[in-house]
């Protein structure tokens, strides 16, 4: 049998947008997928704290505020410096196209920007999972 | 695996949570690590949470937390959500009420999906709690669904039940009906500050009494509708309760009932001590032993029964299905007979565990 | 036999013929919904309006139940004020771009704060780190202020300010900028948001619990009823909701339950009602569905004045008056193609006005990806001039009035609004309905199954899911200079090292004394503001004093 995928959705920043962060948490559970919610104002610590105890493959981060290429980056920073480089992290939100390079370049997989459709993003994970689904 | 015990009894963060993981997808392997975290465990106080949604619950631990880390502790949340039943996957909440305590490294918060389980909490808790015991941490909470409903699980795996309940949640002793107020050892009446507190601490205080009188053999003043009535396994209940939480005293026990406003973190430091002293007073007694046997008990048939559920279903057992199915439906065997048959076709030597000495 | 009998009859007659052509020619889809997903009706006659009362149901212009529009003339006197939300970096940047808006033409300024500054958190603070003037100008104490409105005479415009949680702090500063220039309290106009429950709800930017936050509000009502009588006090907001995911009904339904909340604990505060609900304003979305975004404006108008007549008991007309602003649906926006944005604008610029807005801003074609260009943001402002002085639409009141469908659907809204404020009423109310995470959980139902339905393409959005074409990342977006939060830093160290350290303190443990008294907040925190106490002290006094709000989160 296929083990749960487990995903962190996480909304790093001060911004209070959660539509995008809640409807994402929704699709993959739909998608049998079980997802930790941690809610607004996270910083890239608590994130990663909460990504090892809660032993995650994914850590979805979503941000409006325009501050992601100060807290993504750090993010995966931070995961790598614990040991936990098998998290699988990318992002979304109002992201400017030029900034993709960038966060790739800093070890976020993908960059989701408005009007992405949830199905993608599952296909996405199913895909991209670093630690073996059997 | 060795290893991953090894720095699971360390202490290390990763390694828990991953042998969590292994545990919840019964990993085989995993169970055997169970072996080798026994000689580490033991010494933690298991907490149980439970109550109704809305209760406050997840803010009530939040701020147990802070309690317990202020006494030194080092403090376990296991924090149970319902999977759907629909997509198999889940939305895990409970946790954004702790996030303050997040990167605090005394204090490891895990969420855990029910996978199916009805009971209030998930399989693989007791295993979990078992990991979290073996890493050291002191204290381990454990918040059950809170579907409101026949959340008695809580009571085989946790040493100390609080019960939380709250005003104007429409029926307040809606708790009492379900027949969970059995299991409570403390009881807790959240958000206190607002309007009908008092009545719903009076009510359980009734409630209680009339419970320890019937439990002495005494039969109750008046009093509501009987529980026996309302809850058919209330019997059952009872009995296990009056099994593993009556100390055999002179005197009936009543509960203590406290009033707590989670949100300012009113009322939470003395429910904390309550807890320390609960505990103090099951080891004392040996009521702790006592309990802590009975539970065991439980898993084990638990255990037992899991797997003989899971042997059934084997592959190789399908033809004796069948069979034995159409000797029934043409006649040939009574369902009796056909159940002893396939009983004893159980391939016994099919549970592959590893061997723990190995 | 009557004339709606006789409709009745060819009505009939006419649906079967229609049914019957429909089997051989069938309708594009089988049920026609509106934008919020509600029904559509293949046409609607005098059928759907058979108790149709002119006078009780619209009244006449400037007439209670104001459904036509809260004044007699409307846009023949005055054009609705067009009101650019506006800011980002330091004071400094925000004032220029200020500068640039006014001698555009524009009317009335609207400050956007950063997120630190919303949040009442100094630049310095950790959490503020990435934040520092992305979505708005960064204020830390009155020098910054002092700076954003320079050369700006605030007796002669009127401004906007989007704060919520630190409302009063940046009134206060707002207040303190005015004195420098020698112009008094009683002479300002404008706005502060100040409603906390929708940030609650769908905003996010949140600081104290409900209670101590719904005690700034009435403190601030009250203040300001005496010193700053031409200030609305506050700007219930339906607009995050409705981006938040909300239906046109949630919209109105969740902010007019809002608005009945603070006007309970206004009055529970010992106020008078008709002493600060005429400076009550309401701020809407606009969204694409042109007939069902002007009947809901209709709608809520009708709606809140019989609630402040009837169940308030309100005397003065201004009182019944919703009066309201309205944005542009930013959620409506599209990264694909963003030059269709402009007409998606034009649209729901268009709905405003036909519904009889007060304000408007329009949002500009390349919100999806970033901040506005100074570019972008004068097409925005165009379009609104073009719907003044060119579209027609301005010339005479609430032109759609009488149309069987508009008044079908102000009906239908006007009724479903009333359900949910029942359902919120036997909940306890807005603060009680947020606490369990009721009005949050409807609002996300309705945006998930918004999702489904794009991603089902039952619902086509042109260039996302339809007529997609392969495009390069668009150029010369606005990018806020990273240097911001460092620079906002050093103002920071510099304005600490040179105020006199003593009169804050002071100041501040005036404020700690006044948080636990029941006294008015304003006063003391207008003397703090004074001697340049910085928004994150005055917030942290309040802070420890009333606790930080955490939300109730539910799927």
């Amino acid at each position: 049998m296929e083990r749960k995928i487990r995903v962190l959705v996480a909304k790093p920043g001060l911004d209070g947008h959660d539509r995008g962060a809640k409807v994402i948490a929704r699709a993959l559970r739909d998608a049998g997928m079980e997802v930790i919610y941690t809610g607004l104002r996270q910083t890239p610590e608590q994130i990663v704290s909460a990504a090892i105890q809660e032993d995650v493959d994914v850590v979805a981060l979503s941000i409006l505020s325009g501050a992601h290429n100060h807290l993504f980056p750090r993010v995966v920073e931070l995961l790598k410096e614990r040991g936990a480089d098998d998290v699988l992290v990318f992002g979304g939100g109002v992201i400017p196209e030029e900034d993709i390079p960038f966060l790739k370049s800093k070890g976020i997989a993908e960059i989701f920007g408005p009007g992405t459709p949830t199905s993608k993003t599952i296909e996405f994970i199913r895909a991209n999972v670093k630690r073996p689904l059997h | 695996m060795n290893e991953l015990v090894r720095r699971c009894i360390e202490g290390d963060v990763r390694a828990a949570a991953r042998l969590i993981t292994l545990l919840e997808n019964q990993d085989r392997d995993a169970y055997a690590a169970l072996y080798r975290l026994k000689d580490h465990s033991g010494r933690a106080q298991i907490i149980g949470i439970t109550g109704p949604p809305g209760a406050g619950k997840s803010t009530l631990v939040d701020k147990l937390i802070t309690q317990f880390r202020a006494r030194g502790l080092k403090v376990g949340v296991l924090a149970v959500d319902p999977s759907s039943p629909f997509s198999g996957g889940a939305i895990l909440g409970d946790r954004l009420r702790m996030q303050g305590h997040a990167t605090d490294p005394a204090v490891f918060i895990r969420s855990l999906a029910t996978r199916g389980s009805l009971g209030g909490i998930s399989k693989a808790t007791h295993a979990a709690i078992r990991v979290l015991d073996a890493a050291g941490y002191d204290i381990v909470l454990v918040e059950t669904v809170g579907v409101g409903q026949s959340e008695i699980d809580i009571v085989r795996v946790a040493d100390t039940v609080v019960l939380v309940s709250v005003p104007g949640l429409g029926d307040d002793i809606q708790v009492i009906k379900a027949g969970i107020m059995e299991i409570g050892d403390i009881f807790v009446v959240n958000k206190a500050d607002r309007d009908g507190a008092d009545r719903v601490v009076r009510e359980l205080r009734a409630m209680l009494e009339m419970q320890a009188q019937l439990r002495h053999g005494q039969t109750p003043l008046g009093g509501p509708d009987t529980l026996v009535a309302r809850d058919p396994d209330f019997m059952h209940h009872t009995e296990l309760v009056s099994e593993l939480s009556h100390a055999g005293g002179e005197e009936p026990f009543i509960p203590p009932i406290l009033k707590t406003v989670a949100e300012t973190g009113a009322g939470v430091p003395e429910l904390a001590d309550t807890l320390i002293h609960h505990f103090e007073r099951l080891l004392q007694t040996g009521e702790l032993e006592r309990k802590r046997r009975e539970s065991i008990r439980y898993q084990l048939s638990r255990f037992v029964f899991d797997e003989i559920t899971h042997l059934l279903s084997l592959p190789e057992l399908s033809k004796v299905w069948d069979d034995l199915a159409q000797q029934v439906f043409s006649r040939t065997l009574d369902i009796y007979s056909a159940g002893m048959a396939l009983f004893h076709s159980i391939p016994i030597q099919g549970a592959t565990h590893e061997d723990p000495h190995a | 036999m009557t004339d709606f009998e006789k409709l009745e009859q060819e009505f009939k007659a006419w649906q079967a013929k229609v049914e019957k052509a429909n089997e051989k020619y069938p309708e594009r889809k089988k049920q026609f919904v509106t934008g919020s997903n509600a029904p559509v009706d293949r046409v609607y006659t005098p059928l759907d309006q058979k108790d149709f009362d002119y006078s009780s149901q619209l009244g006449l212009p400037g007439e209670f139940p104001y459904t036509r529009g809260v004044q007699p003339t409307m846009y023949r006197g005055r054009l609705w004020t067009m009101r650019q939300y506006a800011g980002f970096g330091t004071a400094e940047e925000s004032n220029t771009r200020y500068k640039y808006l006014l001698e555009q033409g524009q009317t009335g300024l609207s400050v956007a704060f950063d997120l630190p500054t919303q949040i009442g958190y100094d630049s310095d603070h950790p959490l503020s780190e990435g934040e520092v003037g992305k979505v708005g100008v960064a204020i830390d104490s009155l020098a910054d202020m002092e700076v954003l409105f320079d050369g700006i005479p605030l007796d002669k415009v009127s401004t906007s300010m989007t704060i919520n949680a630190p409302a009063a702090v940046l009134l206060a500063m707002y207040v303190a900028v005015a004195e420098k220039q020698g112009v008094s309290a009683q002479a300002l106009s404008g706005t502060i948001q100040n409603d906390i429950l929708k940030e609650y709800i769908a905003r996010g930017t949140y600081i104290f619990p409900p209670a101590p936050s719904m005690r700034l509000i009435t403190n601030i009502f009250e203040y300001c009823s005496k010193q700053v009588p031409n200030w609305n006090t506050i700007s219930i907001s339906g607009y995050h909701i409705r981006e938040a995911g909300a239906t046109a009904v949630q919209e109105v339904a969740f902010t007019i339950a809002d608005g009945i909340a603070y006007v309970e604990a206004a009055i529970k505060a010992g106020l008078d009602v008709d002493e600060f609900a005429p400076r009550l304003s309401f701020f809407f979305n606009a969204h694409n569905d042109l007939f069902e975004e002007v009947a809901k404006f209709r709608a809520a108008r009708r709606v809140w004045a019989h609630i402040m007549r009837d169940r308030f008991g309100a005397k003065n007309p201004k009182s019944w008056m919703l009066r309201f602003h309205t944005q542009t649906g930013g959620s409506t926006l599209t990264a694909q193609q963003p030059d269709n944005n402009i007409i998606r604008v034009t649209l729901q610029a268009l709905a405003a006005v036909l519904g009889g807005t007060q304000s408007l801003h329009t949002n500009s074609r390349d919100e999806a990806l970033a901040l506005p260009t100074e570019q972008a943001v004068r097409i925005a402002l165009r379009t609104q001039q073009i719907i003044a002085y060119e579209s027609g639409v301005a010339e005479t009141v609430d032109p759609l009035a009488g149309s069987y469908y508009v008044e079908s659907l102000t009906d239908r809204i006007e009724t479903e609004v009333l359900q949910y404020i029942k359902r919120i009423d036997d909940l306890g109310g807005a603060v009680k309905a947020i606490e369990q995470g009721y009005i949050q959980q409807e609002i996300q139902d309705s945006a998930y199954a918004w999702q489904m339905d794009v991603e089902n393409g039952e619902r086509v959005i042109v260039g996302l899911n339809k007529f997609q074409v392969k495009e390069n990342p668009p150029q010369g977006l606005l990018r806020v200079d990273p240097a911001v939060g460092e620079r906002q830093k050093q103002k920071l160290a510099a304005l600490k090292a040179g105020r006199d350290q003593k009169a804050v303190d002071s100041a501040l443990a005036s404020l700690r004394n006044a948080a636990s008294s029941s006294d008015n907040l304003m006063p003391p925190i207008l003397e703090a503001v004074r001697g340049y106490a910085t928004l994150g002290e005055i917030c942290s006094v309040l802070r420890e004093e009333f606790g930080e709000y955490r939300p109730n989160v539910m799927f």
